[in-house]
């Protein structure tokens, strides 16, 4: 494949094996291409290069050159091209790929620089392990067993530094065990804009700390804590609550805004501790907002909604199921739906094969805040797209459904059907909301679920798995971090057997099986199926919706595109 | 024998009886009219002439200064910045001081000239935090060359403007090192820079080329304006050009600064006969010729060095040349110049203790090997000192030495780990018996101990 290089790519050497990569490509990342590892610290793919932790040394040599004639000098014996190594070892992480740029890491120079920095890492950290959060996930632990001497020659006293200093409201330092990488101070000043963390004091007493007056209260600041490739920066939150290696790893999505940023949620015998980023380079990069970590604390709220009520008293599913499709048969023609923007694509699918069922009107809530430029857009639902590609809406969502309010009030809507919309909350006021029969499909009590005649549970996006559209138009999946709670239904079932129930061509309630339908009856999604979607996601094409005014604002790889004039 | 003569060019008019550090005293002594002289040829002549006078860097590491002009890169349309390390830290130097108090217009004239020829509009001094007497003296200097046009917007009627300011730092000695230095002048911690990619003379102040240049060294290029390249390589020993000035330091009879011809006196007659020898009844027992972080040597060593025609010729500390290419040969450096004396009543083990823990508050704590060694071989020597030596702990320091020296950004990885590993090189049989040392009864004082 790679036998002649592209102009753009150069050949370099990694410890006897040849590999073409783009012209200026890290060392590090060269090295991991062919699977060699190169440690380090403080460097970061998503951070400007500091070179400061010296554990990414490398040999680095260079093919020679006659100084007057620019011709290769050969080495007799191999009959190749001579190396000049550079005597001194250089960092792997500032060095760039060069055409003919050799490296070597398996030397024994460079197994002594490794264990000279392990051992001077070492030093002065306290060896905490058995009560540090970070073990299991440290780079000092894992490095020390790769690439450390085993055993340690220092007799003298340690330096005492802060143990517990509050940086923020949801980040807390262990100054002892912070090896000064320089990866938070430069993640706050390059991609949080908020240039609040640095280094006092000098030498080995030199101590991580905010400038004097500020907070890290930045809604990025819990990234230090990804980053941080020790125990030093520690979330507040997940401090001293689980050992990570008990921690299940699920794939998920951040719900809280049309940017869609790729997460990881874990979780243990059913209960979820922290959410940390996953690195997508075309969304998030490696980061998230601080503000999306705490979502998983509404699987387990008080207000969760646990059962089946038909006219408030608890019934069985079947029985609900039976009295909302009465209702809603009874009522068909003066019947609107209500979907929601944070439902799944498939949720959406299926709500619109309900209102179409019903012949009913279809709406969506828009839910709209400022954007940070960053990770968080100014759209708050997740899936407004979603809802487009599945045809259940055909324009944008207005914040409040003053035209359903206007067709209460004229009597032409007798029953609303809410999936997963706070409908009470959307200008619809107490007298309007009594005119009309709710059937309500949601998560949490709330004003419309007190109103409703008929109130199914359902799942938060943690029990289970399906897609969202985020705002660059990209299909992305998140899956079933925890089993549901008790009495809590799942709802494409719910949804299949409500279109069923009103007279409604039978579909599955069974997400792949579901998929297959999509895939069928929704060009844009034609070729795709649940389980072939990539864990990155796959951009649709968004040129069916480019008149649309959507609202985003730039964020990190995104732009919005022209706004159409106004008409 | 007569000692040998001093070939005062830098320090011409130090502590001449008379001379103030005044514009007027200066111009009598015929002040500025090098810088005349430099505005009327082109600058890429000057800069030739530097190259041709073989100028080496007097701050310590000896890098020929016309080479350093010609990295600049000067197609970047970026504006090109002089920096003037007068940040002189390392312990055992007080040369540059004595320039800045005594003759500071000397100084200037370097500077001017030399941003003249690198088409320099803004040259900053960076004078270390410990000198305000000398900041002072140098702002006063620059007013005054400012108002006799000297210095200013429109140079001597030209249409050339350079503007000089003085910085001063905050007391670290990091500061010296040059992009540390660049790092501080731009407001920041005096980190230094990873090389590549931040070379001065290609992103240096602001991100533009810069030229650092030591104090001594741009007062130089006054003289070679005065004489020519040519004339000036004449000076001192091929390579090894000009006159330097040597600090003399510790237990000697007559320390002082000297400035000889490089390379045209040895070691010997600097400590011997320039400075009277050792004090009564007393002998050297070593001697850092270039400031502390040069490696030490030991007085009764010799040194196998190879001629250029294939040769050999064996040295004494005595015999070493003060010149930059013998002592790098001989395993150490020129540095700065800062000739450091220790006589017999040294013990070498409280001497590095000293010097260890100098490093260690020295060391700016950026990169892994110099934060955690540094520190960590001031806590062995400390530990060694205060009674708790152990016979192993000479082969743990030089084993930790080695794991920092030429694995750092910057060259502090070798300022901190060379005395230790030189003074464990060559005193290990010391370090061996300290242990029983310390459990005899003092004859002397014992060195205090930071």
């Amino acid at each position: 494949m790679i036998a002649t290089p592209k102009p753009d790519l150069v050949t370099v050497n990694v410890d006897g094996k040849e590999i073409a990569v783009p012209r200026g490509t890290n060392v590090i990342e060269a090295a991991r291409l062919v699977g060699v590892d190169v440690p380090y610290y403080c460097y970061h793919p998503k951070l400007s290069i500091s070179g400061n932790c010296r554990m990414c040394l490398i040999e680095m040599g260079m093919p020679a050159v006659d100084p007057a004639t620019k011709a290769p000098i050969m080495d007799g014996a191999t009959g190749k091209q001579k190396i000049n190594w550079i005597p001194r070892p250089q960092i792997g992480c500032a060095t760039n790929a060069a055409p003919g740029l050799h490296i070597r890491t398996n030397t024994p120079q460079i197994k002594d620089c490794r264990e000279g920095v392990m051992e001077f890492l070492l030093v002065n950290h306290p060896l905490d392990c058995p009560i540090c959060d970070q073990a299991g996930e440290c780079k000092l632990q894992e490095q020390s067993t790769g690439y450390g001497r085993g055993y340690s020659r220092f007799i003298e006293q340690k330096n005492v530094k802060p143990k517990r200093t509050q940086l923020g409201p949801r980040v807390t330092l262990d100054d002892e065990r912070c090896i000064l990488c320089s990866r938070c101070i430069r993640f706050c000043k390059e991609v949080a804009k908020d240039d609040v963390l640095g280094f006092v004091d000098r030498g080995s007493y030199s101590t991580l700390t905010c400038y004097p007056g500020k907070a890290l209260a930045n809604n990025y600041s819990l990234n230090t804590v990804d980053i941080c490739p020790v125990g030093a920066l520690t979330s507040t939150d997940f401090r001293f609550k689980m050992r990570v290696w008990f921690l299940k790893q699920t794939n998920s999505l951040d719900t809280e805004s049309s940017v869609g940023a790729n997460t990881v949620v874990w979780s243990r015998e059913g209960v979820i501790y922290r959410i940390t980023p996953r690195q997508n380079d075309g969304v998030n990069d490696t980061w998230m907002a601080d503000s999306g970590r705490d979502l998983f604390k509404v699987v387990r709220a008080n207000d969760r909604l646990t059962a089946i009520k038909v006219n408030g008293a608890n019934t069985s599913l079947d029985a609900a199921v039976n009295a909302a499709g009465e209702l809603l048969k009874s009522a068909t023609g003066a019947v609107a739906v209500v979907g929601s923007g944070r439902s799944s694509v498939e949720e959406q699918f299926l709500t619109r094969k309900l209102a179409e069922a019903l012949k009913a009107s279809t709406q969506l809530v828009s839910r709209v805040g400022q954007g940070d430029g960053l990770l968080i857009s100014a759209d708050r639902n997740p899936n407004v797209r979603g809802a487009l590609v599945t045809g259940l809406i055909k324009d944008l969502p207005a914040t409040k459904l003053t035209s359903l309010g206007a067709a209460i009030d004229a009597g032409k809507v007798k029953v609303v059907v809410s999936v997963g919309e706070e409908i009470a909350a959307a200008d619809l006021s107490a007298a309007q909301l009594a005119k009309v029969a709710i059937v309500y499909l949601g998560t949490h009590a709330n004003a419309t679920s007190a109103a409703a005649r008929v109130v199914i549970p359902t799942l938060t996006v943690f029990e289970k798995s399906g897609t969202f559209v985020n705002q660059q138009f990209r299909l992305q999946k998140f899956h079933k971090v925890v089993p549901c709670i008790a009495g809590a239904q799942d709802d494409l079932a719910v949804l299949a057997r409500l279109v069923s129930a009103v007279g409604g061509a039978t579909v599955a309630g069974e997400l792949h099986a579901l998929w297959r339908t999509l895939a069928a009856e929704v060009a844009a999604l034609a070729p795709i199926s649940f389980a072939t979607l990539p864990d990155t996601g796959l951009l649709l094409d968004a040129a069916p919706y480019a008149a649309l005014p959507f609202v985003e604002g730039d964020s990190l790889h995104f732009k919005p595109a022209a706004k159409p004039a106004a008409a | 024998m007569p000692a040998p003569q001093q070939l005062r060019i830098i320090f011409r008019h130090i502590d001449e009886p008379g001379y103030s550090n005044d514009l007027a005293c200066y111009v009598r002594h015929g002040g500025y009219a090098m810088l005349k002289k430099a505005v009327a040829m082109a600058p890429a002549t000057l800069i030739d002439e530097v190259k041709k006078s073989g100028l080496r860097g007097r701050g310590g590491a000896g890098f020929p200064c016309g080479v350093k002009w010609g990295l600049v890169d000067r197609k970047s349309g970026k504006p090109i910045y002089l920096v003037v390390n007068a940040d002189e830290s390392e312990p055992g130097t007080f040369k540059d001081r004595y320039i800045i108090h005594q003759d500071p217009h000397q100084l200037i004239e370097g500077i001017m000239i030399s941003s003249f020829a690198n088409n320099v509009k803004q040259a900053y001094i960076y004078i270390r935090g410990e000198m305000p007497h000398g900041a002072r003296i140098l702002e006063k200097a620059i007013a005054e060359a400012r108002a006799a046009n000297f210095v200013g917007p429109d140079i001597l009627g030209t249409g050339y403007g350079c503007e000089i300011y003085v910085h001063r730092g905050a007391g670290a000695y990091i500061c010296g090192e040059e992009t540390g230095l660049i790092e501080s002048l731009e407001g920041k911690r005096p980190y230094p820079r990873i090389k590549p990619p931040y070379f001065p003379a290609v992103l240096g102040l602001y991100q533009c080329p810069t030229i650092v240049n030591n104090v001594e060294t741009l007062c130089h290029v006054k003289h070679i304006v005065e004489m020519g390249g040519d004339n000036y390589a004449k000076i001192g020993t091929p390579n090894n050009t000009g006159t330097r000035i040597l600090c003399v330091s510790g237990h000697v009879q007559r320390p002082g600064y000297y400035e000889y011809e490089v390379g045209k006196i040895t070691l010997g007659e600097l400590l011997n006969e320039v400075c009277g020898g050792p004090l009564p009844g007393r002998k050297f027992k070593a001697v850092i010729p270039g400031g502390s972080s040069a490696k030490i040597l030991r007085f009764g060593e010799t040194f196998t060095l190879k001629n250029k025609d294939g040769s050999s010729r064996t040295l004494t500390v005595e015999d070493i040349p003060m010149d930059f290419d013998t002592l790098a040969a001989c395993g150490t450096m020129g540095g700065s110049g800062g000739v450091i004396v220790m006589d017999d009543t040294v013990n070498m083990v409280e001497a590095l203790a000293n010097i260890n823990a100098f490093y260690a508050h020295e060391s700016c704590g950026q990169c892994t090997p110099c934060r955690e060694g540094s520190l960590w071989m001031k806590k062995i020597t400390t530990r060694m000192v205060h009674d708790h030596a152990r016979t192993e702990d000479g082969t743990l320091l030089k084993s930790v030495a080695d794991q920092i020296a030429g694995r750092t950004i910057c060259a502090f990885g070798e300022a901190c780990s060379w005395p230790t590993q030189s003074f464990v090189a060559k005193f290990g049989d010391e370090f061996k018996a300290y242990p029983e040392t310390k459990k005899q009864p003092k004859t002397g004082g014992a060195l205090e101990l930071v």
